[in-house]
């Protein structure tokens, strides 16, 4: 009947039209330039995590399959490799499957790269970023930081980095979890994204910005491993009220790591049976150009909509969810 | 029965959990940026009531459970087992107390109930929302008093024990919210 209106009220696109406006104030301050990449490309991510949409592209007798983007992260880096410096966007990114009180599979982020910076100053960064954002709208309690071992450790008595298969089950058991073993079998990542989602996740950031770094090494996705602990590496995730708002990097630069875990990631998707993800050899090329020192984060627009207003539902902030799109 | 993924999850679905019948009561999907795909769900045995929370990895299944809710009459109570029936079929189906449970407390013959079955065998009864039963036994209340203050309690012709107002008597017929099980009001003949 009313399936054709907005999803979300008229004052929440006015509040998206303002938090994109001092987005770019802040940004254009601080002399990082706004670019636009491609959303649809040749090569995709080939996280095992992350499920892609396709798209036919048909220039008769040309006939490709290309993929939308989960992130705009690997034309950005070949922007980086190729010199423009610190740059920012605002664009769509699209994951395949994904849906819920927290996700819509067409999403809006917001990813920058800061050339020159280690994780402490992308984290200074995303401290004002996030205090500009919300100052105006409601007030918060002192930003927090934890490390992701200290704080896991905290919170469950378990230590994240060495993996004991018979402690993760005896936790489990002890608290109300029995089916983690049957889900988490003995992959270490699964285990601790199941307790820190259970666990650890719902009591960060209480009415505050809190930011957890130096991720298990086996989570690296595309930061790089500590130099000096290589049980952890370079990557924050931030948080509000329980909620991921955002996940950053300490940037890989090295093409044949980068390379290698392409590799892994495949041979994982094939081993699961996923759909198969073309590898983007202009990123591995982008890095053996050279991809200067950098650290890069993500922020979900939708979920930080979401935090700034009290919504409940990812709904309430989108002009047109996923049943209405 | 079919299967149903996580993504089907809704709430009322009813599936096969442990052995048991189920149903959904919420269904939530929870996923790290960059890592595994979980669904929170929120689920009703009902067999024994109870409320569990239980993860499942995203894209996981559970077997349909065969549970259907029927309207039905309920008829007499045999002393082993409770009788009811399906009035447009005269489809008769047979309940032990167990599956009964608290709906004992406000089944009146002839009155309507919803029998929830599971492969075609009683599970569970839910009486209507409200009921009009008589009151075998009750203190004399107190004559004059209307305020309804205080109350007293009363025994019904199911054995059911409710509080009423002072002035209700002994073989006037009353009318109880049986969520509550607490007294509305008097039933005017």
């Amino acid at each position: 009947m009313d399936e054709w209106r907005p999803a979300c009220s008229p004052a929440h696109l006015h509040l998206r039209a303002q938090i994109l406006q001092e987005i770019r104030g802040f940004f254009s301050e601080r002399s990082v330039l706004e670019v636009e990449t491609p959303l649809l490309c040749h090569g995709i991510g080939t996280d095992p995590q992350l499920e892609f949409f396709t798209a036919d592209y048909c220039l008769p007798p040309l006939q490709q399959t290309l993929f939308l983007q989960t992130s705009p992260e690997f034309a950005m880096k070949r922007l980086l490799a190729a010199g423009s410096g610190s740059i920012y966007q605002i664009c769509k990114a699209f994951r395949n499957g994904e849906s819920g009180r927290f996700h819509n599979p067409e999403f809006t982020l917001l990813e920058w790269y800061r050339v020159g910076f280690k994780l402490p100053q992308l984290m200074d960064e995303i401290d004002e970023l996030a205090g500009q954002l919300f100052r105006p709208h409601r007030s918060l309690n002192a930003p927090q930081r934890f490390s992701y071992q200290e704080l896991f450790l905290s919170c469950t008595g378990l230590n994240p980095l060495v993996f004991s298969y018979k402690e993760f089950c005896a936790y489990a058991v002890e608290n109300h979890l029995p089916e983690a073993a049957a889900i988490c079998r003995r992959d270490h990542s699964v285990w601790l994204d199941f307790i820190f989602s259970h666990k650890v996740q719902p009591h960060l950031g209480n009415n505050a910005l809190c930011m957890v770094y130096g991720y298990p090494a086996c989570q690296s996705s595309l930061a790089r491993i500590n130099q000096y602990n290589p049980r952890i590496t370079d990557r924050v995730e931030l948080f509000f009220n329980g909620i991921e708002l955002g996940n950053g990097y300490y940037e890989l630069a090295d093409p044949e790591e980068q390379n290698r875990r392409f590799n892994e990631e495949i041979i994982i998707r094939q081993q699961r049976k996923l759909p198969a993800a073309s590898k983007d050899n202009y990123l591995i090329s982008a890095l053996q150009s050279g991809l200067p020192e950098c650290s890069g984060m993500a922020i979900g627009l939708d979920r930080l909509l979401m935090a700034l207003t009290d919504s409940t539902a990812i709904d309430e902030v989108l002009s047109f969810p996923m049943r209405r799109a | 029965m079919a299967s149903y993924s996580t993504n089907e999850f809704k709430a009322g679905l009813k599936v096969m959990l442990d052995n048991d019948p189920c149903s959904i009561i919420e269904n939530e999907f929870v996923k790290p940026g960059k890592g595994q795909a979980f669904n929170r769900v929120k689920i009703r045995n009902l067999k024994t009531g109870r409320v569990i929370e239980r993860t499942f990895k995203s894209g996981d299944s559970l077997e349909g459970a065969d549970v259907v809710d029927v309207e039905m009459q309920y008829l007499y109570n045999d002393g082993e087992f409770r009788h009811f029936m399906v009035p447009d079929t005269f489809e008769q189906y047979q309940s032990d107390e167990k599956a009964v449970g608290e709906a004992s407390n406000w089944l009146k013959d002839q009155d309507f109930c919803t029998v929830t079955l599971w492969n075609d065998i009683p599970l569970s009864v839910s009486p209507a929302n409200f009921v009009e039963l008589t009151i075998t036994s009750t203190d004399p209340g107190m004559r004059g008093d209307t305020s309804g203050g205080g109350g007293k309690p009363a025994t019904l012709e199911t054995g059911a024990v409710v509080r009423v107002p002072l002035f209700v008597q002994q073989g006037e017929a009353i009318k109880v919210d049986t969520r509550t099980g607490e007294y509305v009001s008097r039933v005017k003949e």
